[in-house]
């Protein structure tokens, strides 16, 4: 998804002047584990950015730290200009947070959390009333507003909670896996009405998630594993930075087409999915030379750009779905995660 | 999605307004669930009721008060309303536990606002909350020989107001170590049932043995309790030498401790509890 292909396009929204989140030296420990082992992250004013890695990578961690919740064990943070250690309540005041756990009081209806929203942050009763009207309707539950958030879908408390982290128009909205353990077709609006905040607010969104496939909607991603930040770049950057393309074909003769494929192209296959298999540059354009030069039939062929999955496999070495299951085995980092 | 344009709201600075309005702001969701809730009225009512016909019944045909007119209910009465109070304040401080259950504590420890802003409202809440469902029981005044004095009542709605404040606060600071829901009712019968069995809620304090003279002077729920009943042996008219046995007062080795200086105990107790919890809640985040 490119943002910037729509009417707005004409004026860049991100201003890669203005720094919304800039982290210089960060580290955290926790006794003698060091959760963030001394990152650096500048995330531009009006930007979509992606963070990610596996839970147990530092992310968490390091989000709360830019939301005032955690202090830092070294080095320095700020959001919308402000310095997280030394101004704590100014930086609050400029982000709006959406937390994985639900963070509504169910006894109370839509419109109720969110006057409660709006009074601990000063939103005066004018501002209040014009406000959550645009936020709900943002969201699509303005109808909805005095109904109890008990009655609620989980997707539809996801949407309460990111209007309400709207409420007080945040410069920095920070999303902690805003899909997670919803379903597809409502993960998929959530990403669109994240998307669209760009069209009505002057806002910087920073967004942590574990679905590599949603990490495309970021105008650029950050991975963290172990503490570090390994990549940090466009979606697309990330992706063509990996190089290679993954061909599969059909042929009348697999066996005798992986030989040649080694012998005329010099280029490694293997047989995955039942089909013969290889990575090569510039996959679309090989497509031709291979019909001319393979000497074999050939059935049928995929060309696929590299994924993020690519990405991620490529720079923490293993794909984001074995980090997440091998980490359950692990106490010390599930501990943490509790944290 | 509409397409609604959103205009940007200006949030001011803090101050201590802003802390103020955020105190009132936490208190009104106690009142808002509250008044959600009717039946809670209901369920704290059977307690004191129990206590007070039953056991006050019960115990009342043994002990004989000495006087005609003073029933053994007539002195129990101040004491069962100091306990529902006491259970109604216990429970509304606890309840953090399920706020942190359910992720409210953290909507509400994240705002730019003071720890201390929210857990007063929250004290005042379940003060209030408190005070409110205590007027039920205090309707029965009548029925066990306490006179409908306006006065009195003021009295006793504006001391168990404080002792209501300082119970919530003590519930916030143990709510502050309990992690688990399941855990939160054990904890408040271990501690709130010795808190009202030692407090002369149920029993005179005259001729106590050493130790529990000991034990309960050092309660602070008796600083609060004593005041309440003080006003209702006020307006009963009843030998001295029968209200030195009933309603003692509370005596410091000779020293008569004034109610306005029982009152300071528990305001002081009530303000130490609130920043205990303070210090407690900044802290888990």
């Amino acid at each position: 998804m490119d943002v910037r292909t729509d009417s707005e396009s004409v004026l860049p929204r991100i201003d890669t002047r203005q720094e919304a989140v800039r982290v210089r030296g960060l580290v955290k420990r926790y006794g003698k584990i060091e959760a963030v082992r001394g990152i650096d992250l500048t995330v531009h004013a009006g930007e979509t950015f992606g963070f990610l890695g596996p839970n147990g990578a530092g992310k968490s961690t390091t989000i709360k730290i830019l939301c005032t919740l955690v202090d830092a064990s070294e080095g320095t943070a700020e959001v919308a200009g402000l310095d997280v250690a030394t101004e704590r309540d100014a930086v609050r005041r400029n982000i709006g947070l959406v937390f994985q756990e639900p963070t509504l009081d169910g006894y109370l209806t839509a419109e109720q959390n969110m006057r409660f929203h709006a009074q601990l942050y000063g939103v005066d009763r004018a501002s209040f009333a014009r406000r959550n009207r645009e936020v709900l309707e943002m969201v699509g539950l303005y109808e909805r507003r005095n109904d109890l958030v008990n009655t609620f879908s989980g997707g539809m408390r996801r949407r309460l909670e990111i209007a309400r982290g709207l409420l007080h128009s945040p410069h920095v909205l920070f999303l902690d896996e805003p899909t997670i353990g919803l379903d597809p077709q409502t993960r998929a609006s959530i990403w669109n009405y994240i998307g669209q905040l760009h069209r009505h607010e002057d806002i910087t969104v920073f967004v942590t998630t574990h679905y590599m496939d949603e990490a495309e909607h970021c105008d650029r991603i950050a991975i963290m594993n172990e503490g570090l930040i390994v990549a940090l770049d466009t979606p697309a950057a990330l992706k063509a930075a990996i190089g290679k393309d993954r061909v599969q074909i059909s042929t009348a003769d697999d066996k005798a087409a992986i030989a040649a494929l080694k012998e005329k192209f010099d280029l490694d296959a293997q047989m995955h999915e039942g089909l013969v298999t290889f990575a090569v540059a510039e996959g679309a354009a090989f497509v031709p030379q291979l019909f001319e030069g393979l000497g074999i039939a050939i059935l049928s062929v995929t060309v696929n750009r590299p994924s993020l999955d690519d990405v991620f496999l490529a720079h923490t070495g293993t794909t984001m779905r074995d980090a997440e299951s091998r980490e359950k085995f692990n106490p010390m980092v599930a501990r943490f995660r509790g944290r | 999605m509409s397409e609604v344009s959103v205009a940007a709201v200006a949030v001011p600075g803090g101050g201590l307004l802003h802390e103020i309005r955020a105190t009132l702001t936490v208190w009104e969701r106690e009142m808002i669930r509250f008044r959600r809730d009717p039946f809670r009225i209901v369920a704290s009512f059977g307690q004191p009721l129990l206590f007070l016909f039953v056991l006050g019944g019960g115990l009342g045909s043994l002990i004989q008060t000495g006087a005609p007119g003073v029933d053994f209910k007539t002195f129990l009465f101040p004491g069962v309303l100091s306990m529902s109070v006491l259970f109604t304040a216990a429970f509304s401080g606890i309840s953090m536990v399920w706020d942190r259950e359910f992720g409210f504590l953290r909507e509400m420890l994240v705002a730019p606002v003071s720890t201390a802003a929210i857990m007063t409202g929250k004290c005042l809440g379940g003060a209030t909350v408190a005070t409110l469902q205590s007027i039920v029981v205090l309707a029965l005044a009548g029925l066990v020989g306490v006179p409908y004095d306006p006065v009195m009542m003021i009295e006793m709605l504006v001391f168990l107001f404080l002792m209501s404040f300082m119970i919530t606060a003590l519930a916030l600071v143990l709510a502050a170590r309990v992690k688990q829901v399941q855990s939160a009712m054990p904890m408040v019968q271990l501690i709130i049932t010795p808190l009202m069995f030692l407090s002369g809620a149920l029993f005179p304090l005259s001729r106590l043995p050493d130790w529990l003279w000991w034990v309960t002077h050092l309660n602070p729920m008796t600083y609060a309790v004593e005041p309440v009943r003080s006003v209702v042996f006020d307006r009963l008219d009843i030998d001295p030498a029968l209200r030195a046995v009933l309603d003692p007062g509370i005596v410091w080795s000779g020293y008569q401790v004034p109610v306005i200086v029982q009152v300071a105990i528990v305001a002081v107790c009530a303000l130490v509890l609130l920043t205990l919890a303070v210090k407690l809640f900044a802290r888990t985040e």
